[in-house]
């Protein structure tokens, strides 16, 4: 009697567990569901190769986004890459009262709003430089990237074995070689999955670009002017009144989240392939 | 009498404010294999990692006294040139898991910016691989990465990967206490090998490995050295009571 009670208790909380986990996804799905059935419609090839059109005209594009994004993307690794990469490897080889503290700050850096970043940039930045751009853009998702990177950085350094260390060393190796040769290659694919991590996280930033990269209706390739991005793309669009420019910002929409799945995926893959077997 | 190619002085070393080794004295001849034997915690390996300067990488090491290689003391020496001069492999086989069975055996090179011309490198990695009975068996799979190898040809290649900078002296580390019998065995022959052209110091607490592979043996008992002879003699005719208990197996 009493094992059936405990019997009919547990797969009572086994549904339970079930359908709290099918809850969670519940979102997750509509959302995606809500973006395709709203953005495939736009979604052509001329959606890619043209830039946006006036209002009331249809066919209008996305290029100068795409192209900002991209360029946006490039710019804010090539700052955040050396930084945060030689930051992730300092806090794993250095244990004392400053590297602890570093640690510390890195995690505030983390939860640092956005928006925040944004207005910093603008005042460091933008002020100085006397206008929007996009090197201006790319400092504030350089900040917004850094703290993934040295954090995943951090983590693989300290996994290597430190055997590996000594047998550089035994040979005659001095630190610097011994970093660049043994321990960054040995730790590459955990850097890189950090990398791509970063970079899905900071493409569909919109806040710290608002007083930064600004946005451009034509594509820019110089960056020290303002270009213009998905997100803010997106954000412009949807607050517009016309019906035509909301279709365009869900397409951007399904870009973005497939962009997003894809440096997902490619994390995954990343993590797995080049990973170091000792 | 041969030639003393490494000598100890009232060397001592351990960690924090803790001294593992206590003024230890030794003169290591020339192209002779030396077996430094001792129960776990004698400090056998804290001696070795003295010799090409490795102890000081732990943050708390401590040490005092000389250590003379060719009459030149290896503590006023760049620590860079002495490990150049005195290699070393250890227990476990730790080649870079990043390059190839080529770039392992070469690293020492690369690692150290010596730029060589292919043909060069060519020799110094069939050479040294030869040398550490492996040539044979990876000469096709030059370019295949080393940790595909088993831990045996692993711990050849970390030994050909020693040998390729051309020391003086080679510290083995407990080089089998990670290997099957029969890649024990293949290594021990290596040994007896080498020491024609490379003076060999092999930290073990295989009490019969040393017998099988050296010339002369030291015993360490509790960071002291307790007896340094010609193995043969310190088998049969044991001078010290700790060193008789040792080799009969009465601790370990």
């Amino acid at each position: 009697m009493r094992d059936n009670v405990r019997i009919i208790k547990d797969s009572l909380f086994k549904i339970l567990v079930y359908s709290l986990a099918f809850l969670s996804i519940v979102p997750l799905l509509m959302i995606i569901l809500q973006i395709v059935k709203n953005g495939a419609s736009v979604i052509t090839l001329k959606f890619f190769l043209r830039l946006p059109q006036p209002p009331g005209e249809s066919g209008g594009g996305i290029l100068n986004s795409l192209i900002g994004t991209f360029m946006l993307v490039i710019l804010a690794s090539t700052l955040a890459i050396p930084v945060g990469v030689a930051t992730g490897i300092f806090l794993a080889e250095v244990k004392n009262k400053f590297t602890e503290f570093l640690g510390t700050l890195v995690n505030v850096l983390q939860g640092l709003p956005s928006i925040v970043v944004g207005i910093l940039a603008y005042l460091w930045v933008v002020k100085p430089m006397g206008g929007f751009s996009a090197f201006s853009g790319a400092v504030a998702l350089s900040i917004m990237m850094l703290p993934m990177i040295i954090k995943t950085t951090e983590e693989t350094v300290r996994l290597i074995p430190f055997s590996l260390k000594e047998a550089s060393f035994s040979l005659g190796a001095n630190y610097t070689k011994t970093i660049l040769k043994v321990i960054i290659p040995a730790s590459a694919g955990g850097i890189l999955s950090g990398i791509i991590i970063g970079i899905s996280r900071i493409v569909g930033e919109t806040a710290p670009l608002l007083f930064t990269a600004f946005g451009n209706p034509y594509v820019n390739l110089n960056p020290a002017k303002p270009v213009d991005a998905l997100p803010l793309l997106i954000f412009n669009y949807a607050m517009s009144p016309y019906d035509e420019w909301h279709k365009i910002a869900w397409g951007t929409s399904l870009v973005l989240i497939v962009i997003v799945l894809g440096l997902n995926l490619l994390t995954k893959v990343a993590g797995k392939k080049w990973k170091t077997k000792f | 009498m041969e030639n003393k190619i490494l000598k100890i002085e009232k060397f001592s070393a351990g960690y924090g404010n803790n001294y593992v080794l206590k003024g230890i004295n030794l003169e290591i001849p020339e192209k002779k294999v030396t077996a430094i034997m001792g129960p776990s915690g004698c400090g056998k390996s804290t001696l070795i990692r003295c010799i090409n300067r490795i102890h000081e990488l732990n943050p708390d090491a401590i040490y005092k006294g000389h250590i003379y290689l060719n009459g030149e003391d290896i503590y006023r020496m760049n620590p860079t040139i002495v490990r150049r001069k005195i290699g070393m492999v250890f227990q476990r086989p730790n080649p870079f898991p990043t390059m190839s069975i080529y770039d392992n055996v070469i690293a020492g090179y690369t690692l150290n910016g010596i730029k060589l011309k292919r043909n060069e490198k060519d020799r110094i990695v069939e050479e040294a691989l030869k040398k550490a009975f492996l040539w044979d068996e990876v000469k096709d799979v030059l370019h295949r990465k080393g940790t595909f190898l088993s831990g045996g040809q692993q711990q050849r290649l970390c030994i050909a990967r020693a040998l390729a900078m051309k020391p003086e002296i080679l510290l083995l580390d407990e080089p089998t206490s990670a290997l099957d019998p029969k890649a024990t065995s293949r290594i021990e022959e290596l040994i007896v090998e080498l020491k024609e052209t490379v003076t060999i110091v092999l930290v073990t607490h295989n009490i019969s490995q040393a017998a099988r592979v050296s010339d002369y043996t030291a015993f360490l008992y509790l960071g002291e050295l307790m007896e340094f002879g010609p193995t043969e003699r310190i088998f049969v005719a044991p001078k010290h009571k700790k060193t008789e208990e040792y080799l009969t197996g009465k601790f370990g």
